[in-house]
């Protein structure tokens, strides 16, 4: 391995992390997978954790049988561009009834220049599995932009359950435009927990669709959109049988220049029973030129379902800063307290070092923002 | 006879009877221009996303005649036992009026009088707001195939006491009409308008109409329109409403009839402390479908919005909502709500909501809604419990349902009014 490669990945924290906690890492640089190790005791379980061309060459009767099938290649443009020129990207199959313990982890980072980076994912967890996910993305400042478009597949068989965890915090000049859903099957969950802090524009809404009879998706989601940057986030949630649950929760901060938007859809065909939607999208705008958007879409046919939408945009409110700086607390550091506050239910479902990581985030983008 | 054909029939119409000024009729010829000129929507228009297209199809209207059954229209022209005043439309002709308490100044014409002799207020506010919620190409029908409507004026600090009546009423095979009301509230004035809209036979019909309100600094609206088409209308309300400074409205739209109803609202408010209230009611039944897009524009700070939209969907009937909330740069201390509730009664009945938010001011408070569920059964059971019927025991909590938005209107007699009019609709005895 590279000795600047390690460098940075040492700073990235990852050898360091591996050897007390994850189960496997891989690591991405420029869409080529840069290293990766899985643990030797869940390499014994069967949990296949490999980089996705190798995943193709040598479980091709796993990979053909899934790949393009939750998100297929005429999607929309960017996943048929990904389909068409994938390269990395992580392959992970989890055997019937194996519970991975510890997250798998990724990092994603691009080096080059004026580069397309098209990680292509897929994830199967088998029958009465569960498994944890986590990619990173990171990338150095360069003076032209750059694209990362992804396709991200997830397959939760019968009473199976994924968690994929996202820490996006590209550089301010990357596109970021990613496809990413999941398919549940019965009794089977499928869990998006995604945070987008950096690039200059993301698109991205994950999915899940609920195909066996009680599955379950969830999408929990934090953008924080600073000076000159445009999150556009989401969920799509599709109930496609009965009793089926799906939950949003989306919240995010608008800094200086910043705008946040929020579009979603859910969806519940004809003649399904017992479905239930939560969606909860809170906006917080922290300076006058800042914005927010929310375009959620909801479609319910017939009865015997409920579904509910509540959105609100709020700002920090001048008394708890008051409070705070009366107790000897700067403005900045009061702002950031609160704006950590307001996400702060959210950040608590992220894995301890991932939530540590996301309160430095905010404080870092925070600094600067007050005046 | 087209529609189009029908225009220029009635352009040639207008020039020899001489009714409106002339210059009206160049501003109706650039109207068919810019109505042949206008794409029809698509499908991937958004502000036509999940809408029916087959369902706006114009073909087949011809140019409504004159009524037969003038007499009956006019008997049947009821809703409040007193009034100020009441004009009553058929066919886009003026059938009747009568203003029994207006108070001195208003001004309560019918439009082509108004612009004559009125020219420059109407030119000043007539179709004034630009329609931007995606029916631009209707507006422009509208525009150029316009005959008659109600103007209205009250001047300032004038407050008329008992509410003024309009009855828009459409009769024959595949009339199309145009009804049209404006509404100019001078500085701190204050008036309570009822809208009604109605068939005089179960006919397929076109009506596409525009009202325009518009409050000076101080004013205080209330606007009821209440649409009963036939079950085979096609029909198209276009409403901008726009409140000066601390000025008040409050404008319901509560529609028992149609088939496909296309409703565009626009709210603007202009002036520091403004309000505007956006009101809806919908039993739908039957295959009746609503298309309902709203905006309430926060030009100005410290403006306040409330939207409340509820609908009842049962049998085969179809919703749509497509809401935003938009506060533009500047408008500081906005506070803006929207919300809309659907009521499922019925399997095969569908709703889509599209709530929507864009803020780019801060210190605002904006939060919307949006809910879809059916009929608590707890509640179906403690009636059943009483010894009412299960059909009856629905339709009770349907007019629930609708009571919490009729419990805002204030005014006693209109409140029942309409309470008797949806009971009615439910059927359930008042």
């Amino acid at each position: 391995m590279p000795e600047d490669i390690k460098r940075t990945f040492e700073r990235l924290g990852i050898p360091e992390q591996e050897r007390k906690f994850l189960a496997g890492v891989e690591a991405q640089f420029d869409s080529e997978a840069a290293y990766s190790n899985i643990k030797a005791s869940v390499g014994e379980q069967g949990v296949i954790f490999v980089g996705s061309t190798e995943g193709l060459h040598k479980h091709p009767e796993l990979f053909r049988k899934w790949f393009g099938k939750v998100i297929p290649s005429g999607d929309n443009k960017f996943s048929a561009l990904n389909s068409a020129v994938f390269s990395g990207g992580s392959f992970i199959y989890v055997p019937p009834g194996v519970k991975v313990k510890h997250p798998l982890q990724a990092y994603f980072r691009i080096n080059a220049e004026s580069f397309g980076q098209f990680e292509r994912t897929l994830i199967i967890a088998d029958e009465g599995s569960e498994v944890t996910y986590m990619e990173g993305c990171t990338a150095p400042k360069f003076e032209t932009a750059t694209l990362h478009s992804a396709v991200v597949e997830l397959v939760a068989l019968k009473g199976a359950k994924i968690q994929y965890i996202t820490v996006q915090n590209w550089s301010p000049n990357v596109f970021n435009l990613v496809t990413k859903r999941g398919l549940a099957h019965e009794e089977a969950e499928v869990k998006w927990i995604d945070c987008n802090i950096g690039s200059r524009l993301t698109m991205k809404y994950p999915g899940v669709v609920m195909k066996g009879r009680k599955a379950r998706g969830e999408v929990i989601s934090i953008a924080l959109a600073g000076d000159g940057q445009h999150q556009d986030t989401g969920a799509k949630m599709v109930h496609a049988a009965d009793e089926t649950t799906s939950n949003i929760v989306s919240k995010s901060i608008s800094l200086g220049t910043g705008r946040a938007t929020y579009r979603g859809l859910v969806h519940v065909p004809k003649h399904l029973k017992g479905c239930k939607n939560n969606t909860e999208c809170d906006a917080l705008l922290i300076n006058s030129k800042s914005r927010t958007d929310t375009y959620p879409a909801i479609t319910v046919r017939g009865q015997g379902n409920s579904c509910q939408h509540e959105a609100s945009v709020s700002q920090i409110s001048e008394e708890q800063i008051f409070y705070m700086q009366q107790r000897g607390l700067s403005e900045a550091a009061a702002m950031s307290l609160a704006v950590n506050g307001f996400v702060n239910d959210l950040v608590q479902q992220f894995p301890m070092e991932y939530s540590v990581e996301l309160k430095r985030l905010i404080d870092l983008e925070m600094e600067g923002s007050v005046g | 006879m087209s529609v189009l054909e029908a225009l220029e029939h009635q352009n040639k119409e207008t020039d020899s009877e001489a009714a409106w000024p002339s210059w009206f009729s160049e501003i109706q010829k650039s109207a068919a221009k810019d109505f042949e000129a206008s794409p029809a929507p698509t499908r991937k228009d958004e502000p036509w996303r999940f809408s029916d297209l087959k369902a706006i199809d114009l073909t087949g209207f011809v140019p409504a005649g004159p009524v037969s059954s003038e007499g009956r229209i006019i008997n049947a022209s009821q809703s409040l036992p007193s009034f100020a005043a009441k004009m009553v439309f058929g066919n886009n002709a003026l059938l009747f009026q009568e203003t029994p308490a207006l108070p001195e100044g208003v001004l309560f014409k019918p439009l082509e009088v108004a612009a004559r002799e009125h020219e420059s207020l109407f030119r000043e506010f007539f179709m004034a707001q630009p329609v931007e919620l995606g029916s631009h190409k209707f507006a422009a029908l509208h525009r150029a195939n316009l005959q008659t409507g109600a103007f209205l004026y009250v001047p300032a600090n004038v407050e008329v006491a008992l509410p003024i009546e309009i009855f828009h009423w459409v009769e024959g095979e595949n009339a199309s009409v145009y009804p049209h009301t404006l509404i100019i509230c001078g500085e701190n004035s204050k008036v309570t308008v009822i809208d009604s809209f109605r068939s005089a036979d179960g006919k397929r019909a076109l009506a596409c109409g525009v009202n325009d309100l518009h409050l000076s600094p101080g004013a205080k609206l209330n606007y009821i329109a209440i649409q009963e088409w036939s079950d085979e209308t096609l029909a198209f309300h276009i409403n901008s409403t726009l409140v000066n400074r601390n000025s008040e409205c409050t404008a319901l739209a509560a529609n028992f009839g149609g088939k496909f109803i296309r409703g565009e609202s626009l709210s603007r408010m202009i002036g520091e402390g403004s309000r505007s209230e956006m009101l809806s009611l919908n039993p739908l039944d039957g295959k009746r479908q609503i298309d309902q897009r709203t905006l309430q524009d926060h030009a100005a700070p410290s403006a306040s919005s409330d939207l409340l939209y509820l609908n009842a969907l049962d049998d085969d009937t179809r919703s749509i909502f497509a809401g935003l909330i938009k506060v533009e740069i500047g408008a500081h201390g906005t506070d803006a709500y929207q919300k809309v509730r659907n009521l499922m009664l019925s399997d095969t009945a569908e709703a889509n909501s599209m709530p929507g938010l864009e803020i780019l001011a801060d210190g605002v408070r904006c939060t919307h809604g949006a809910t879809s569920g059916e009929i608590n059964e707890e509640e179906l059971f403690y009636l059943e419990a009483r010894g009412i019927s299960k059909t009856y025991g629905r339709r009770l909590i349907v007019n629930g349902f609708f009571q919490t938005l009729l419990q805002r209107f204030k005014d006693e007699a209109l409140r029942e009014h309409l309470s008797k009019m949806v009971a009615a609709k439910l059927g359930l005895p008042f």
